[in-house]
């Protein structure tokens, strides 16, 4: 199958264009010789199929950042039939030096021009067919946003691929280095073909900047974009949540149940409770994904999340993180899971390491549940907003103290200089295509995982069949019993310590299994809880939920983001060991102090 | 020692102490010189940093967060330590 390689500088409305071309078939894959995986779909091209490829959006071909890193060994690779290379008219006189080191590879090339419809608002006037002629390449006009020229565009595609492929030359990178030609050549093609007024017209991008990045009102403005999207996904996710939920329990209850009720009360319990649970543990991410990114889509491809960095930059700088890191922190709280996937707009590998290794501290909507419970069972209700309140400022404080302690482990190289692309309009089609893919990606990536977690907590605390379910007789009973010796100094007891083992699982079923352990429900279980626990034992096991692993889903999106199993576990072991010092330190000093 | 010998450049080559860091907000400069590391060098010329081409400083960040300039059509966002690598003189 031929293929095409999708080339252009990030912000030129490359992902858009592929979008177009690909519409959801894209998948995400993997390619000889470079780590990361690239998106690529198939589609039908005169009469043959042709696989078209995103590659990752880079300024220079012999840069060194790691997108420009992987481009460059795709292509040495994986020589593409053709090379689209996407320009944005906006900013042609610096764009067409990636253009001009493409073609030194000798490799077919068709150009776009993106962009030519806001270009001319600027005054750039751009004579695409003399500069055809300079470059001797195809070139064509085109709005990814709108479509126009797609067609003409997408003929000339097909054309091109005709035509044999010239092999490229294996020292790539030596045929690169010829920066002096490239800079000269630049030079010539733009004096003839563009001209550029010396001043830009005020546009309304600059007039929206001097609001929303304001010496003054910036951050306040930042924050209540932040509140409003946190906002947002929580008045439409909670509600389709419980739809997936009660869609999930009714088809358990008149189609499931029945069907199986035939089978061993064991069997049945594994396939309903194990596996049917796992299913439904993974569909209850489903809307907040779609949601999160659909919302996300909205605040990367209309520019402001460039904006966010500018704003949060000073702030994170100092943690070793950046600007977008503190997007993904504060979307955290929400839902750890499609937080950690967002992390993929930052381009530096170990940044994007330590932001995903921070965010799990984030307090999200599932443990606020639990201490939702706990603190209305054990607390005044006076004292309850502050116990919640002091949550939310320790979650703060170990995702900074992470990021401190690590920032030297995942050091980044790649320097701050962002481009802030003016604001545009985010398409429709392009957020329902961000949230389609992304949960996909999840579906495939975390699901088997995450289904195989809860079966085998299900198996822990359900065998051997002799023993009460959730009981101290089961497997989960007897780790718990043999955990004892280390639960023992943080205040909690055997049975906290199963129900821990399911919150392993999920923090949303941390409630239900204490249910199931203490055998009560709701009112009752929280005068049980009163009776056993003091407020010492209670908020020492509220520290220890707030800091250990997040939740089955996360270890899974943390894995397949990562790709790394030595790093997942760090994160996992690290945040076990974090939840038991401060529950230590608290409990001990707690009962030190005479409470 | 050190001290006096900075100063005496300071005062005989007002100029070289001028860099995009210590631009003021709405200031246009022309490059002079850029002195970054690899990495950070290759960037800067592949977003349009060169020497001879006019910069304006369009606005700074709070609490000494980046800066925002613009070089042709292309606003970028640098951190004020690299933009201090950047050597620049007033127009």
């Amino acid at each position: 199958m031929k293929r095409v390689a999708l080339l252009g500088m990030p912000n030129t409305g490359k992902s858009t264009l592929f979008n177009r071309m690909t519409g959801g078939s894209a998948r995400v894959g993997n390619w000889p010789g470079i780590t990361v995986e690239l998106l690529s779909g198939k589609i039908l091209l005169g009469a043959d199929m042709v696989e078209v490829i995103d590659l990752p959006g880079i300024y220079d071909l012999h840069g060194f950042s790691d997108d420009e890193q992987v481009v460059r060994h795709f292509l040495h690779d994986n020589v593409p039939n053709l090379a689209l290379v996407i320009l944005n008219a906006t900013q042609i006189e610096r764009q067409i030096s990636l253009l001009l080191q493409l073609k030194q590879l000798n490799i077919n090339i068709v150009v776009l021009l993106n962009m030519t419809d806001e270009a001319k608002k600027y005054g750039i006037s751009i004579d695409s067919r003399k500069m055809t002629e300079l470059l001797s390449m195809p070139i064509y006009q085109i709005s990814g946003k709108y479509g126009t020229g797609y067609h003409e565009a997408l003929q000339a595609i097909t054309k091109a691929l005709r035509y044999p492929t010239p092999g490229m030359a294996e020292q790539v990178r030596s045929q690169l280095e010829q920066d002096e030609h490239i800079e000269t050549e630049m030079a010539r093609v733009l004096k003839h073909a563009v001209q550029i007024p010396a001043r830009l017209p005020e546009n309304l991008t600059e007039k929206l900047d001097s609001v929303m990045l304001h010496p003054w009102l910036g951050l306040p403005i930042f924050f209540g974009i932040m509140y409003l999207l946190f906002q947002g996904i929580f008045l439409m996710g909670q509600p389709l949540q419980a739809g997936v939920a009660e869609l999930l329990s009714w088809l358990r209850e008149t189609a499931l149940e029945p069907a199986l009720s035939s089978l061993p009360a064991m069997l049945q319990g594994l396939l309903l409770d194990g596996i049917y649970n796992g299913v439904a543990t993974v569909a209850a991410f489903v809307p907040i994904i779609v949601l999160f990114f659909l919302l996300m889509a909205i605040v990367e491809d209309s520019g402001y999340l460039s904006r966010a960095a500018f704003l949060m930059d000073a702030l994170m700088a100092r943690m070793g993180l950046d600007g977008r890191g503190f997007v993904m922190l504060l979307m955290g709280f929400g839902c750890n899971v499609p937080a950690l996937m967002g992390t993929r707009v930052m381009r530096s590998r170990a940044m994007r390491l330590l932001t995903m290794l921070v965010i799990p501290f984030s307090l999200c909507s599932a443990r606020l549940q639990v201490f939702v419970f706990i603190t209305a069972a054990l607390f005044t209700a006076q004292a309850a907003p502050l116990v919640l309140f002091s949550l939310y400022l320790l979650s703060f404080a170990s995702a900074i103290l992470t990021a401190l302690l690590f920032k030297g482990q995942f050091k980044n190289s790649e320097p701050f200089v962002l481009e802030l692309p003016p604001y545009r309009f985010p398409t429709a089609r392009q957020m329902m295509l961000r949230g389609w893919q992304e949960v996909t990606h999840f579906l495939r990536r975390a699901s088997q995982f995450i289904i195989a977690g809860v079966v085998l907590v299900w198996l822990l605390t359900n065998l051997p069949a002799s023993a009460a379910p959730a009981s101290s007789e089961t497997f989960a009973g007897i780790i718990g019993t043999w955990l004892h010796p280390l639960f023992a100094p943080v205040g909690i007891n055997e049975q906290l310590t199963i129900a821990l083992l399911f919150g392993f699982v999920a923090k949303e079923i941390v409630i239900g299994s204490l249910a199931v352990i203490y055998g009560l429900s709701g009112t009752a279980l929280g005068g049980a809880l009163a009776q056993q626990l003091d407020w010492v034992q209670a908020y020492s096991f509220m520290l220890f939920t707030l800091l250990y692993t997040p939740c089955l889903s996360a270890i899974a999106t943390l894995k397949s983001e990562s790709k790394h199993t030595g790093y997942t576990l760090l994160a996992i072991v690290w945040s076990l060991a974090l939840a038991w010092l401060v529950s230590f330190v608290f409990y001990q000093g707690a009962r030190a102090l005479g409470y | 020692m050190l001290w006096n010998n900075a100063l005496t450049i300071e005062i005989f080559r007002p100029m070289s102490a001028l860099t995009l860091a210590t631009l003021r907000t709405g200031e246009i400069a022309t490059i002079v010189s850029i002195h970054a590391e690899e990495a950070l060098h290759q960037r800067l010329l592949a977003l349009g940093f060169r020497s001879g081409k006019r910069i304006e400083l369009i606005r700074k960040a709070s609490f000494s967060g980046p800066l925002q300039v613009r070089i042709g059509t292309t606003d970028i966002l640098l951190r004020r330590n690299e933009a201090a690598k950047i050597k620049v003189c007033k127009t």
